[in-house]
């Protein structure tokens, strides 16, 4: 798999560095749609079976393997669930989330 | 016909996909570009869609590869098009697109009238009325050209049949000369697989504005990159498309404002009239959007009237031509008395003598009584 593309915010001063059309302005770096959550997905990696079906529904891409492990971004999960409905060993709970 | 005329442009411009569904009065258009995609006169991909909203997003998708695109529609097409419009425009994306006005349903029609096209006039597109199959043709090989060097897209408007089905003898230049004066599309910036990109993403209002200005600026440099482009398409073919068409304006008492074919009808009853001694004239606008306010005031001036006929409604308002010829003069013309009139609706004709009703209108009423002076409606 190819390397991940850094993204980079476009900070401008004139329109005139700005890009002709609404392309990978960066906007996702400083609107972090985590802040949105009522509810938070938490995984018991006790039980999780590595079969990264979580990873493939998220409809965020919020759900990221490191070394072979689901991790959630809660920078951009919005908390929807989808991973804990999809989980087949049902090792993620969605828990209330707190102040 | 006409219909052929836009397919023969878009061919002579290398379209590489186009996308269309076929909708009556435009059908003839794609029907004949699918069967020059199949037996390869043309090398392009020809998607079939299922609705016009669908035809559009492949044409936006395709444009943003970097491939020259072209799609024809009309009527309950375009307006079902109306979202994605603006997403080409706001992309970027040079697509050209016929449209044969056809007028609005209900009551279901599908005769000429222009309620279509203007409906979409505030979408960001550039948009050429046409009076002939000739100028049907031109016109769509110098709009990739204008397209494309300023990533706005445009629209090649022609009347519903007494354009889209009326055949006209139509010089088709040869290919290698179209090839010499519109090169391919290489746009700078693409959508692959090489160099991932957000297109059209979330765009906070941090960024928002700056895209909007940036297509207001450039739209404001289409008008004279027509010129341009058309000075170098008649160096090689003969022919100059240019902006407006004046007929008989320089010493007119009267001008008439007319746009699509309506302007060669209007012609003809130019010279008729001058025979009987009335000093009219026709000034057939070609470009709507950007409107040519300069031009349009500068010959406006001239006149002592004013008779803007237009082929459509904004209902609560006037005729679409009529607001933008005030607005293009206000201020600055003295009071010469503008007159709106609109005829045509739905396709009813508009001949000669319709023209001569107007005139006789605007020579009796000393300054226009009322915004809408309706011409044949049976009241």
């Amino acid at each position: 798999m190819k390397k991940k593309k850094q993204v980079q915010k476009i900070d401008f001063k004139s329109e005139k560095e700005f890009p002709l059309m609404p392309m990978s302005v960066g906007s996702m770096l400083f609107n972090k749609t985590g802040a949105w959550r009522n509810i938070k997905p938490v995984i018991d990696l006790e039980n999780c079976i590595q079969c990264g079906i979580c990873w493939k529904f998220c409809p965020d891409v919020a759900i990221i393997i490191e070394d072979e492990w689901p991790v959630i971004d809660y920078d951009y999960c919005k908390g929807c669930g989808l991973c804990a409905e999809e989980c087949p060993s049902k090792c993620i709970a969605m828990v209330e989330e707190e102040k | 016909m006409g219909n052929h005329a836009l397919s023969y442009g878009a061919m002579l411009g290398r379209s590489q996909v186009i996308a269309a569904y076929p909708i009556t009065p435009q059908t003839q258009v794609v029907e004949l570009l699918s069967e020059m995609c199949a037996d390869k006169t043309l090398d392009a991909t020809f998607i079939k869609v299922e609705s016009e909203h669908s035809a559009m997003a492949a044409c936006l998708g395709a444009s943003l590869t970097g491939a020259r695109t072209f799609t024809a529609t009309s009527s309950q097409g375009l307006t079902l098009m109306h979202e994605l419009l603006h997403w080409a425009s706001g992309g970027r994306l040079p697509v050209v697109m016929g449209n044969i006005n056809r007028a609005m349903a209900p009551g279901w029609s599908i005769w000429s009238d222009q309620n279509d096209s203007l409906s979409q006039r505030d979408t960001g597109w550039i948009q050429f009325y046409c009076a002939n199959n000739q100028e049907v043709l031109d016109t769509v090989i110098q709009a990739f050209k204008v397209s494309e060097k300023l990533l706005i897209p445009s629209m090649v408007i022609l009347d519903a049949f007494t354009l889209s089905h009326t055949y006209e003898v139509v010089d088709i230049p040869e290919q290698e000369k179209v090839d010499e004066f519109l090169p391919p599309f290489k746009p700078e910036i693409t959508l692959t697989p090489d160099d991932p990109h957000a297109f059209g993403g979330l765009t906070s209002p941090e960024h928002y504005f700056e895209l909007r200005y940036k297509l207001q600026k450039d739209m404001e440099k289409v008008e004279a990159l027509i010129e341009k482009t058309g000075r170098e398409y008649e160096k090689i073919f003969g022919r100059y498309l240019g902006i407006v068409e004046e007929h008989l304006c320089e010493d007119a008492d009267l001008i008439f404002i007319t746009s699509g074919t309506m302007g060669s009808t209007a012609k003809v009853a130019v010279d008729e009239l001058r025979k009987e001694g009335i000093k009219v004239g026709n000034l057939r606008i070609k470009v709507f959007r950007p409107f040519p306010f300069e031009i349009v005031r500068n010959i406006v001036k001239r006149a002592k009237k004013v008779a803007v006929v237009d082929r459509n409604i904004s209902y609560g308002h006037h005729g679409m031509f009529f607001q933008e010829v005030k607005s293009a003069v206000f201020g600055q013309t003295n009071g010469i008395p503008i007159f709106g009139f609109i005829t045509g609706l739905g396709g009813r004709d508009i001949t000669p003598s319709t023209f001569r009703e107007i005139a006789q209108y605007a020579q009796e009423k000393e300054k226009p009584e009322e915004n809408i002076v309706w011409i044949g409606v049976k009241k």
